[in-house]
């Protein structure tokens, strides 16, 4: 439905002092819609009590991790121009499907005056010289590659005035670059014929200066994605598609039938190895590798094995006792003020597999005194200093080649595909790719850590006079570090290099990124989120806006809760606590782009809400059709985002759209079920991500414009609001509390055989 | 090594290999041909739906000689001369693809749609199985829905009585089951394995078993 907004009435007194407009919509029956319009300065009852400011709220990761890249920010970028004037940047980055190269090449052309089409981005390969610097992860690409590359394209571009003046025998002011070539003299040349000139030893270029806002002019411009023409041709080459070095081999692992279970005794090695076309069998931490001609003979090898194998590390767990043991490591909420009324809820979610499309993949080429390594990798310096280490080679000797890979949502953020490479080409002396398949991808790979809540409003006469929020995480996986081996090693409590899971925890590392992300966007009163975590070693990694989704999520639906018990209306509650006007400006807009207040048949409701991270604000409302309570579809979304400068608002709106993916699959079907240490789900027909059907067909996104002086962070916005949004709705369509993520959660299809991750028994 | 001939992208190839090698690995590990995808293996996640014989068909399920004599056209062999399919076109207007992965599968999923329709309606659509992780799955339906809009503008006559459903029967390849022709090939290993135990062999973590058993 179109709705065309007519005023009814411009504007109606709220029984509660707020105030709404009213609008008739242009619908086949009468429908009427109310927009949140503005609001006083408290609701009902006493003005709001003020919170204390969360860490998170003045100082972030992303400001954390700019402030660690300090040392070595000066050589981050390498920006080339070449005689045809194309521009080539090189950023010590890794693209997943954010579309970095995008939007960082805009950030180029428009500091430098060439054209976008004539910048490419591409990633460098591990730079161990650039420290705490070459790691992609919290949403930080943009915020922190915009001072460093704007100081590289203005230093360029200072550098080619400085050749042409000299050229001319004109002073450098006296000279524009302009889209591509300088101007002034009475001449125009294209700057590739100043390029040699402009790298000439002794050339004063003027002092970088960065341009005013007002003169960019690509920044702030939706653009498409600059790789898509090959994306959409097949002629984008992932890792697996790469054959960098000729003769490689494939190879595939056989794995434990519990997590970090390790080999006892392969049983039948010699009947395997005279199987066509395997070409050796090694024995590595993680598994059997099979070496093979193609991985179809590298399944067929892997799956014929017979192998015995020792205890992993989890064997005795399933979802019941992870969520048992979650619940006596978590604080308990401190005892209710008496006579207080309090709004509560205990809340629990299941792991969930990043399950990116393309699979863990390595290449590999190792020989006796170092060699190299492809894959997509976001902390290569780590990867290749683990890999050095582990094969006892020398310090420097290993080469990593970033590829650009198929989605991460922070799986990749560790090298587990380059490491086991590596081991397997170490030992077969040959170059291998290594390739897990789609079992092994969900059942051995990462997932985000399951965690249970207990989050308490306090609330006295009609306000919120206390927050508190407690959570339990399985332990996340942080040993990748800053990206460098040293704050790995910090992370790991002195686990040997390589060891599947830290032992013991790096709970320290955990609870800076928990506080320097999760920050409440109320006046609640005093207002507290604590971690904690249980040291299980299950394959864990942050995933996308790590413990907000869970620990933000949970909030937004107990803020629900408590506007439904003080009977006011959900949007205008959030509004009346903001802590930012900033906030306040993208709700209004969300309840407004939704049509929130809209009234809809039973078994149909909106929901809505609002999250804050990385210095960015969304806000998202759905509309849920929940008739059948066992079959709910999302039918409508609308996102509000503002990224203080929004650098491509077309890629921004993928990630939005992408973040509302997440929100409906883990809130709805999503998860895994561990039994016995391992995940039965091996497939997207068990791990029910969300399909084309499970999509709303009708999604409305607005960007904010630009009214910040710098970029807030992008890739992770979008999952926290979204999925409270959609368990909001579940709830106001069901009746029902929201409790237990995801939602819809069966084991409903029969699950592969584990250990051989035979996929001949697929029950679709 | 028996020999199969098929028409892959207009041009004749012949591939070395048993004829129970899924046509995914011939492809991609014999042909070089990358733009179909590995994502699942049992034609779960569709990344390397391609067409034979112009309808569309999983690559990873199905096995070789099932396509002797018979026209595969992947990804790579939509664009005619260089210039691109309306529904890439569409895919490039609307910015549908984020990391890509199951672009080329969903793009000839959207073809094959659009073969047996010029009117899409949204529930066609939802039909598409393809999964997209990173969720772009709204671009896909624009794309899909304004490259039908483009084929009806050209007048491109919509071909008939192909029918809705178009996903090529899997049984009619012998591939209907699962049990495709390398699965196939691990069970009977399997059972080889098992009826032999004079192969047996300890092994110690890090031990070389190539090493250890001298070749």
């Amino acid at each position: 439905m179109t709705a065309e907004l007519t005023p009814l009435s411009p504007e109606s007194e709220g029984t509660s002092r707020r105030r709404f407009l009213t609008y008739v919509l242009a619908a086949p029956t009468l429908a009427v819609a109310t927009t949140w319009l503005g609001h006083e300065a408290s609701a009902d009852g006493l003005p709001v009590v003020p919170s204390n400011p969360e860490m998170a709220e003045d100082y972030d990761l992303g400001d954390f991790l700019i402030q660690a890249q300090k040392p070595t920010e000066s050589q981050m970028v390498v920006l080339t121009v070449a005689k045809d004037g194309r521009v080539t940047c090189q950023v010590p980055r890794e693209e997943v499907g954010q579309g970095i190269t995008t939007s960082l090449a805009m950030i180029v052309a428009d500091e430098m005056d060439v054209p976008l089409e004539h910048v490419t981005v591409t990633l460098a390969p591990a730079r161990p010289e650039l420290l705490f610097s070459q790691i992609t992860g919290g949403s930080n690409t943009i915020r922190s590659m915009w001072t460093p590359l704007r100081t590289a394209a203005s230093g360029a571009k200072g550098a080619l005035l400085a050749a042409a003046a000299e050229e001319l025998h004109v002073d450098a002011s006296k000279l524009q670059l302009r889209n591509g070539v300088v101007v002034g003299g009475g001449r125009v040349i294209p700057i590739g014929e100043l390029s040699e000139a402009a790298a000439r030893p002794g050339l004063r270029p003027a002092p970088v200066q960065l341009k005013a806002a007002a003169d960019l002019k690509y920044i702030g411009t939706p653009q498409n994605r600059k790789d898509a023409h090959l994306m959409v041709t097949g002629a984008f080459k992932y890792t697996n598609d790469h054959e960098p070095v000729p003769g490689i081999l494939r190879a595939m692992v056989r794995r434990p039938p519990t997590l970090n279970g390790t080999v006892k005794r392969v049983v039948n090695a010699a009947a395997v190895r005279k199987m066509p076309g395997i070409k050796g069998l090694y024995v590595i931490p993680t598994g059997v590798a099979v070496v093979a001609e193609t991985f179809g003979q590298a399944l067929d090898g892997k799956e014929a094995l017979v192998v015995e194998w020792n205890a992993g590390t989890v064997d005795d767990f399933d979802n019941k006792k992870i969520k048992a043991s979650l619940e006596a490591v978590r604080t308990p909420l401190s005892p209710a003020p008496p006579g207080a009324t309090v709004v509560e809820g205990e809340f629990d979610f299941a792991f969930v597999s990043h399950a990116p499309m393309e699979t863990n993949t390595a290449i590999a080429d190792i020989k006796p005194d170092g060699g190299q390594v492809w894959a997509g990798m976001k902390t290569p310096i780590v990867a290749v200093q683990t890999i050095e280490q582990d094969l006892g080679l020398p310090s420097g000797s290993v080469t990593a080649h970033v590829i650009q890979g198929g989605g991460s949502f922070g799986r990749r953020l560790f090298f587990d595909g380059a490491l086991e490479a590596a081991r397997i080409s170490h030992a077969a002396g040959k170059p291998v790719k290594v390739m897990m398949t789609r079992v092994d991808d969900m059942r051995h790979g990462r997932a985000r850590p399951a965690s249970s809540h207990a989050v308490r409003a306090t609330v006295a006469d009609g306000q919120v006079v206390a927050w508190e929020h407690r959570t339990a995480f399985v332990e996340t996986d942080w040993r990748h570090g800053l990206g460098e081996i040293l704050t790995a090693t910090g992370t790991g409590y002195g686990d040997p290099p390589g060891v599947p899971v830290s032992i013991g925890g790096d709970f320290t590392f955990s609870q800076s990124v928990f506080n320097l992300t999760v920050k409440s966007p109320y006046n609640f009163g005093p207002t507290t989120h604590e971690l904690n975590e249980t040291p299980d070693q299950f394959h864990t990694a942050a995933f996308r806006s790590v413990y907000s989704p869970n620990t933000r999520g949970a909030d937004e639906i107990i803020v629900d809760e408590v506007a439904k018990l003080l009977k006011q209306d959900p949007v205008a509650f959030r509004i009346a606590h903001f802590r930012d006007p900033r906030y306040t400006a993208v709700l209004e807009k969300c309840a407004e782009l939704g049509h929130w207040g809209k009234k809809l048949p039973k078994g149909v409701a909106q929901g809505i809400a609002f999250h804050a991270e990385y210095k960015s604000i969304t806000a998202c409302m759905v509309e849920i059709d929940a008739r059948n309570p066992a079959k709910p579809r999302v039918t409508k979304a609308a996102i509000v985002a503002d990224y203080g400068i929004p650098i491509n608002p077309r890629g921004a709106e993928s990630q939005l759209l992408g973040g509302l993916a997440d929100g409906i699959s883990t809130a709805l079907r999503a998860g895994l079920h561990i039994d016995k240490g391992l995940a039965l789900e091996g497939s997207y027909s068990q791990f029910h991500y969300a399909r084309q059907r499970d999509y709303p067909r009708d999604v409305k996104i607005h960007i904010m414009p630009a009214n910040q002086s710098e970029p807030g962070g992008g890739g992770e916005l979008g999952v926290a609001a979204a999925f409270a949004a959609v368990a909001n709705a579940y709830a106001r369509a069901t009746g029902k509390k929201v409790r237990s993520f995801p939602l819809i959660f069966p084991v409903d299809f029969k699950p592969f055989t584990k250990g051989t991750g035979s996929t001949r028994v697929q029950p679709r | 090594m028996p020999k199969y001939s098929f028409t892959l992208n207009g041009e004749k190839v012949t591939v070395n290999a048993p004829g129970d090698l899924s046509v995914l690995w011939a492809l991609r590990d014999k042909l070089g041909v990358t733009g179909p995808k590995y994502g699942c293996g049992i034609n779960v996640c569709k990344a390397c739906t391609s067409h034979l014989d112009g309808k569309k068909f999983n690559p990873c399920v199905t096995n070789l000689r099932d396509v002797a004599g018979r026209e595969v056209t992947t990804i790579e062999g939509l664009a005619k001369d260089g210039k691109l399919h309306p529904v890439q076109e569409a895919w490039l207007e609307q910015d549908v693809a984020q990391c890509g992965y199951c672009q080329p599968g969903q793009i000839m999923a959207a073809v094959d749609l659009l073969r047996r329709t010029h009117n899409p309606t949204d529930a066609d659509i939802d039909a598409i199985e393809n999964v997209c992780r990173c969720g772009s799955y709204f671009r896909i339906r624009e794309a899909i829905h304004s490259a039908a809009a483009k084929l009806r503008a050209q007048g491109v006559v919509e071909p008939t009585a192909v029918g809705k459903g178009g996903e090529l029967a899997a049984t009619g390849l012998g591939t209907g089951t699962a049990l495709t022709g390398a699965a196939a090939l691990a069970a009977a290993a399997i059972v080889r394995a098992v009826r032999s135990d004079d192969d047996e062999l300890d092994v110690d973590l890090d031990v070389d078993l190539d090493g250890a058993l001298g070749g």
